[in-house]
């Protein structure tokens, strides 16, 4: 049985807008699925659908076997959700918001007690447990909120952009705890605007633009609809000619760039030194290389016609960039590999 | 029966929080005892010769017929600050940490309103204890005392739930905020700081039939007189009057509100 299954999704607001437009997908159980793309794609709003705080207006879903609006307190009590900005009481302590979450899950005073101590040490906040939430930098909020979902140890956990405006140090401790979280079973659904956090956490990866899911897959699976791996290699003076040669003879030769000899690597980075090998073999130096690889960004582009700004840095940046900008040398994050 | 006992621990919970939230936001607990208090003082200080006038009931002091104004002033005004606390949940979206449970959505009001009625107890607990360190005669003695903080605890529910319905339908503290000169509009145009026989027409009138006084009256009669069947009844029917419109427009505000999203 799938832990999340949505069919035709819809959701018109007042005024006619549609924020989402007949979203179907399906979630695995144990599955770590991403909802990528920027903001104002339907994100946000289908994650409300699905955690019953927001009534669709057209289509169904079914989480953890229950249908999100027949059987809204059956999908409540299953699910555990981490929402954007993390809304949490900066009047209270860390330790009265997890008790209050267990008190909102039934748990027993006694357990609720156990339980505070274990997630509060989990997420590493055991020595701020008894400060109030609003002397927290945003990343203890975020581990805190992570926290307070898992209370009631969740079949499906709901985290809207978890990361957000996170330091590279806050956010991989979320990734870690998410990874960990997955490796105990639990089925996890997040939006992320990071084409980094989609590529590096998820299992699956769906990209929402204006409401619609216009591509679905692997992280890998996605970057081969656009493209394969390729190396862009630095010759020295008079040898540009014998170089294509000798890399054509491994992979598949692109048009020369700029003075760089192109090379398109099916195997990835495993192909690389099989290439270094060959030109030096053939006595050609090589002054520098990078393996290129398709990106998430390019997915997007090439579905949507937009970039997902600020997408490779994390830096929270989430506008849509304006159609027909379609340049990849801002876009495309390059991984240097030594000669 | 084990939902029910589940959903009162929760309506106590949010209730708990609700009493900490007002004592650690100091804008929130202020007007509830700030407020009353300095106008309590003010107006017995200055106007404490009213007593002379010749339709003046016959009290044992001005501050004896202040009290039940400054009790009622101070539960309206915690209902109020209750609606503010709510409308702050709703717009930093911590009402939907509360939504996604698997708790009864009205449990979330209730629990706001449990909260205020805590509120409304503690500060008639206060107001009784100014009234006896500045020499208040409670006619009724511990009976009617205690009757008087069962009517200022019942009716701070119901000034809440209005609170409440307004907070769910606008969503915004700035809107119940927005309130606060109106009650004391409603306040002065009631027997809360001065007696219906010598106001002048129209508000006399407006006073006499505004269900406010008839609270007002409730919380008053122990400590000026005597408690009357009748009385009791007017006082008893105005709070569950003021509760129902609130919980009405509160249900009315909280279905709008689930269905739009």
């Amino acid at each position: 049985m799938a832990a999340i299954e949505v069919r035709g999704l819809e959701r018109a607001f007042q005024g006619g807008v549609k924020a989402v437009r007949g979203v179907d997908l399906e979630v695995a159980e144990g599955e770590i699925y991403a909802f990528l793309g920027p903001n104002g794609a339907g994100k946000t709003t289908t994650v409300r659908m699905l955690t019953t705080l927001l009534r669709p207006t057209g289509g169904t879903a079914r989480v953890a076997g229950h249908d999100i609006v027949r059987e809204a307190p059956a999908v409540r009590r299953a699910i555990g959700v981490a929402l954007q900005e993390a809304a949490l009481d900066p009047l209270m302590t860390g330790r009265e918001l997890i008790h209050l979450q267990a008190t909102l899950h039934r748990l027993p005073r006694a357990e609720a007690r156990a339980k505070a101590d274990e997630l509060l040490a989990r997420v590493g906040l055991e020595h701020a447990a008894d400060r109030r939430v609003g002397t927290y930098s945003g990343g203890m909020r975020r581990r805190l909120d992570l926290a307070s979902a898992l209370v009631h140890e969740p079949r499906v956990l709901f985290l809207d952009e978890p990361t957000t405006g996170l330091d590279p140090v806050s956010r991989k401790a979320i990734w870690d705890e998410v990874r960990a979280l997955n490796r105990s079973g639990t089925t996890v659904f997040l939006t992320t605007q990071y084409l980094e956090e989609a590529d590096q956490l998820a299992d699956r990866v769906g990209i929402i633009a204006q409401g619609r899911i216009v591509a679905e897959g692997t992280p890998s699976e996605l970057k081969a609809q656009v493209g394969k791996p390729h190396l862009e290699i630095s010759i020295a003076d008079g040898e540009l000619e014998r170089a294509r040669e000798v890399v054509a003879r491994l992979g598949h030769e692109l048009p020369p760039k700029d003075g760089l000899v192109l090379v398109e690597l099916e195997g990835g980075a495993a192909q690389v030194a099989p290439v270094v090998r060959a030109l030096d073999e053939a006595g050609i130096a090589v002054e520098s290389l990078q393996l290129v690889e398709p990106t998430l960004d390019d997915v997007f582009v090439a579905k949507t016609g937009r970039h997902l700004e600020g997408n490779g840095d994390g830096s929270g940046a989430s506008v849509e960039a304006a159609p027909g900008d379609s340049s990849e040398d801002g876009a495309r994050p390059e991984q240097p590999a030594e000669a | 029966m084990a939902g029910l006992v589940a959903n009162a621990r929760v309506v106590a919970s949010l209730g708990a929080r609700s009493v900490r939230q007002t004592f650690r936001r100091p804008q929130l607990a202020a007007p509830i005892v700030v407020f009353p208090s300095l106008l309590l003082a003010v107006q017995t200080g200055g106007a404490g010769g009213a007593v002379n006038l010749p339709q003046f009931p016959e009290v044992n002091g001005f501050l004896d017929f202040m009290l039940a104004g400054a009790m009622i002033q101070s539960c309206l005004l915690a209902g109020n600050s209750g609606g503010i606390a709510l409308a702050v949940d709703l717009e930093m979206g911590f009402t939907d940490r509360l939504f996604a449970a698997p708790i009864s959505r009205y449990a979330i009001v209730l629990g706001r309103l449990a909260g205020t009625a805590a509120l409304g107890a503690i500060s008639a607990v206060y107001y009784v204890v100014i009234g006896l360190v500045f020499g208040v005669t409670y006619e009724e003695g511990v009976g009617g005392v205690v009757l008087m903080v069962l009517w200022v605890t019942l009716a701070a529910v119901a000034f809440g739930s209005i609170a409440a319905a307004i907070a769910l339908r606008a969503g915004r503290a700035s809107v119940v905020q927005g309130m606060f000169p109106m009650i004391f509009v409603i306040l002065f145009l009631s027997t809360a700081f001065f007696p219906a026989e010598l106001m002048q027409e129209p508000a006399a009138t407006v006073a006499e039939y505004n269900p406010l006084s008839f609270v007002v009256a409730g919380v008053r009669d122990p400590v000026v007189s005597v408690v009357t069947g009748e009385g009791a009844l007017k006082a008893f029917a105005s709070i569950v009057g003021f509760a129902a419109l609130g919980l009405g427009l509160s249900a009315l505000a909280m279905r709008r509100r689930l269905r739009l999203g």
